[in-house]
Order: structure tokens, then C-alpha cells, then sequence
């Protein structure tokens, strides 16, 4: 007990600890237009500064795959990781190109020409710079005065991830598909997916839906879990893809939601928004902007909650490693480096859950939602019934 | 300042409900051990839901 205390204690610490080296240096950060990365030592991310903004860069969506930097004998900087296309809607109509013409650059340092338009990147977003200027000037809030941006339709890291998953997801389930008609058992890995299937349908679907109407939302419920799933196990592995931590992929999701809702609800769906049964007629009055805003604040809860746990995890793992860098000075590299890799492992495995549990609990919150709209509401037999009961009582007596 | 008090001030208000209502599930299946996967399901979405207000909280508080 006393050691889970400790141990639990301990973690706190150095959680808290590694926030407050991330509070200090806020205020070294409010100039965004000083190059954080210094060229003295090749990019290297070794100080406070530059963690942050490599947790910073990390957490957003990019335009290339890259994997890891090092320095060569020659002394130069190598990057591994390979170009991503990029598709933006410029002034001159759409241009494309792939993000190796930015030669890794983040801080509109390298200018790419394209007929008559100028773009740059700038912290993960393409600029369309204005009237022959050679650089991005910001003012005060950091908005751009001699650029603007552009419509970015780039097949990004996360929409390279999301492609994928996707290909995946059709091999893997046209595969088991395809199995159940020629035996009633699938064998190999499908035998892996098959209780996954079944658990979606009769843990999470099924009792929220209804045994006879759940069979129509199985598709988007299946759909859902498993691309949320392998997403948030993606997130975990050295590839760093950040999808399901995109605020635009998780407000996708719940729009899909929220359109289901409202498109598969009934009458009695729309009449307990609008006209709550059994109620006061000025507490129907009262209930209507309630039941709207619930409208809203549904989807919006799913997508917050969905981009904040992994944007979270993210964060913390990422700090946890950073622990290495940040705690050299007082527990030297062996010390600081083992503490590091043992959060990082504790945390990871906690992570690991949390991807399965976000996944069900968006499915299985989905699936309450669609529950609620789809069901059928017995208001008028109720009160029939009850009559019938208190005729049945009357003839007892009589 | 005020915005992050406040932030702070609802994931108190989270954390205590959460542990409100770990507990309660742990009395719960104590008590009926038979039913623990309902009630393990149920604690799940009610601390799900309140897990969202929190984080709402603090994106919205940032």
C-alpha cells in the first residue's frame, strides 16, 4: 500500500516538475519569430526551448514524413523520411508539388515559386506571399501583414495515415467478409477479428440500439471503432502520426455522428426536443432551448473528448522523453536517461488502454445517441395500459 | 489568469466526481459482484461524460 503511495507520489513530482520547467518557459516563447532551433549545434533538440517546440510541431499535422534527423561525418544534417504531395488553391488557381521543395524548412526561410505565387511554410501552414516579398512579416498577434494562407488540400501525414488505415480496414475485413461463404468459422486472422466484431455488435450496439434496429447502424459503429482504434495505436508507434489529435479528423467524426442522430430520429425523437410529453406546458417553453443546445453540446463533447485524451497522451509521453534532456544536469545521463525510459514505459502502457477506450467509449456513446433517437416511446399505451389495469381492479372489486 | 482559475476549478470539481463515482462502482460490484459488467459499462460512460466537461473545460480555458 505504503509503496503504491510512493510510487504514485513520486510520479506526481516529477509530472508536476517537468510542467513547471514547461511554465517557465512560456515567457521566452512570446516572440514567434525568433528561430527557436539555433544553428550552433546542427538543430539538436537539447534545451527548453527546443522541446517545446518540438512537442509543439509534433502535436500538429505536417507536410512531410520524417522519421528522425542525424548529423553526418561530413558534418552536414541528414533527415530520414520521405515527401508528402502538396495540393494548395492559390490566387493562380491549384498548384502541386511535393513537400521536398521546402527542403525541411518551418520557418519561411525557403520560398518555392510557382508561376506567378510564392509560398513558404511556416509552422505547418503554407503562406501565399503578396506583392513580390521575399519574407513573411508578422504584427503583434502574429498574424501574417504581407501573406496569406491558402487553401491546403495536401495529402498531410495525418490524411497519409488515415489513408492508410483505410486500405488496411478493406483488407482486413473484405477478407473476413469474404470468408463466411465458404465456412462458418473464419481461420486465421480473421479469427483475431471476428470477437472484435462481435463484441461491437453485442456489447456496444445492440443494448443501446435495440435487438431489431441495431443491425442498420453496425457499419458506422464498426467503421468508427476500428479507425479510431488503430489511429490511437498508430499515435503510439516511432512513425509519430498524430491523427485522432487533429481537432479537424475528430470534429469529422462527430459531425458523422450528429447527422446519423439527426436524420434516423423518429417523431417521438423530435417531439421530446420540441413538446416534451407529460410536462407543464411552460416547462415544454423552458425545455425547448435546453434540448436544443443538448443538440449540439452531444457531438461536441464526443470530439473534444476524443482530441484532448490523445492530445494529452501525446504530450505526456512526449515530456516524459524530454525528462532525458531536461534532467541531465541534476541525475546525469545514465540516471536521467533510466527515469525517463521508465515513465515513458509506464505511461505508454497506460496509453495503450486509453486507445481502446477512447475508441469504445465514441462508439459506444455514438451508438447511446442513436439509441435515444431511434427509440420508440410508449407514453400513450402506458396510460391506456394504466387504465385497463384500473378497469381490472374495478371488476375485482364490483 | 481568471480563464485558467477557472479551468482549474472544474478539473477539481472532475476529479472529485470521478472519484465519486469509482467509488460508488466499487461498492456496487462489492455488493453484487454478479452484475459487475453493467456497472463497469455504465461507470465507463458516466465517466466519459464527465471526462468531456473537463477537457472542455480546459481546451476552452487555455
Amino acid at each position: 500500500m505504503f509503496r503504491a503511495y510512493l510510487k504514485t507520489a513520486f510520479f506526481a513530482l516529477f509530472l508536476a516538475a517537468s510542467t513547471g520547467l514547461q511554465a517557465q518557459d512560456d515567457e521566452h516563447l512570446t516572440d514567434h519569430n525568433v528561430h527557436i532551433t539555433d544553428a550552433e549545434d546542427d538543430g539538436k533538440v537539447n534545451t527548453d526551448d527546443e522541446i517545446k517546440s518540438y512537442i509543439e510541431h509534433h502535436l500538429k499535422d505536417v507536410h512531410d514524413f520524417h522519421l528522425f534527423s542525424y548529423t553526418t561525418n561530413a558534418g552536414e544534417r541528414a533527415h530520414i523520411g520521405f515527401p508528402l504531395p502538396v495540393i494548395v488553391w492559390t490566387t493562380e488557381g491549384l498548384k502541386a508539388f511535393m513537400s521536398s521543395e521546402f527542403h525541411h524548412d518551418d520557418d519561411a526561410s525557403v520560398l518555392v515559386q510557382k508561376g506567378n505565387v510564392t509560398l513558404a511554410k511556416y509552422h505547418s501552414r503554407i503562406y501565399e506571399l503578396e506583392g513580390g516579398s521575399t519574407t513573411i512579416a508578422f504584427d503583434e498577434e502574429h498574424h501574417p501583414t504581407n501573406a496569406h494562407k491558402v487553401i491546403d488540400f495536401s495529402i498531410t501525414k495525418s490524411v497519409f495515415g488515415l489513408l492508410m488505415i483505410g486500405v488496411l480496414l478493406l483488407f482486413m475485413f473484405v477478407g473476413l467478409a469474404k470468408q463466411y461463404k465458404k465456412r462458418a468459422i473464419p481461420k486465421g486472422f480473421g479469427r483475431v477479428l471476428e470477437p472484435l466484431v462481435l463484441y461491437v455488435r453485442d456489447e456496444i450496439a445492440s443494448p443501446n440500439i435495440g435487438e431489431e434496429k441495431h443491425k442498420k447502424f453496425m457499419p458506422y459503429l464498426l467503421t468508427v471503432f476500428f479507425l479510431i482504434w488503430i489511429a490511437n495505436l498508430l499515435g503510439l508507434t516511432p512513425f509519430g502520426f498524430n491523427i485522432t489529435g487533429q481537432i479537424a479528423v475528430t470534429v469529422c467524426l462527430a459531425l458523422f455522428t450528429f447527422f446519423i442522430v439527426q436524420f434516423n430520429g423518429n417523431k417521438d425523437y423530435w417531439k421530446h426536443i420540441f413538446w416534451m410529453p407529460d410536462v407543464p406546458v411552460i416547462m415544454k417553453i423552458v425545455l425547448i432551448p435546453i434540448e436544443l443546445l443538448g443538440l449540439f453540446t452531444k457531438p461536441f463533447s464526443l470530439l473534444i473528448r476524443l482530441f484532448a485524451n490523445i492530445t494529452a497522451g501525446h504530450f505526456v509521453v512526449m515530456s516524459l522523453i524530454a525528462l532525458m534532456i531536461t534532467l541531465k544536469a541534476q541525475f546525469g545521463a545514465v540516471g536521467s536517461t533510466g527515469l525517463s525510459v521508465f515513465l515513458t514505459l509506464f505511461i505508454s502502457v497506460i496509453e495503450v488502454l486509453v486507445a481502446f477506450l477512447q475508441a469504445f467509449i465514441f462508439t459506444m456513446l455514438s451508438a447511446l445517441f442513436i439509441g435515444m433517437a431511434v427509440a420508440e416511446h410508449d407514453h400513450a399505451e402506458h396510460a391506456h395500459g394504466e387504465e385497463d389495469d384500473i378497469d381490472e381492479v374495478r371488476d375485482r372489486f364490483v | 489568469m481568471y480563464n485558467l482559475i477557472g479551468a482549474g476549478l472544474i478539473v477539481i470539481g472532475g476529479g472529485i466526481g470521478l472519484g465519486q463515482i469509482g467509488g460508488k462502482a466499487m461498492e456496487a460490484i462489492a455488493r453484487q459482484p454478479e452484475a459487475a459488467g453493467k456497472i463497469q459499462t455504465a461507470m465507463i460512460i458516466i465517466g466519459a461524460l464527465l471526462e468531456g466537461l473537463a477537457f472542455g473545460a480546459l481546451i476552452l480555458g487555455k
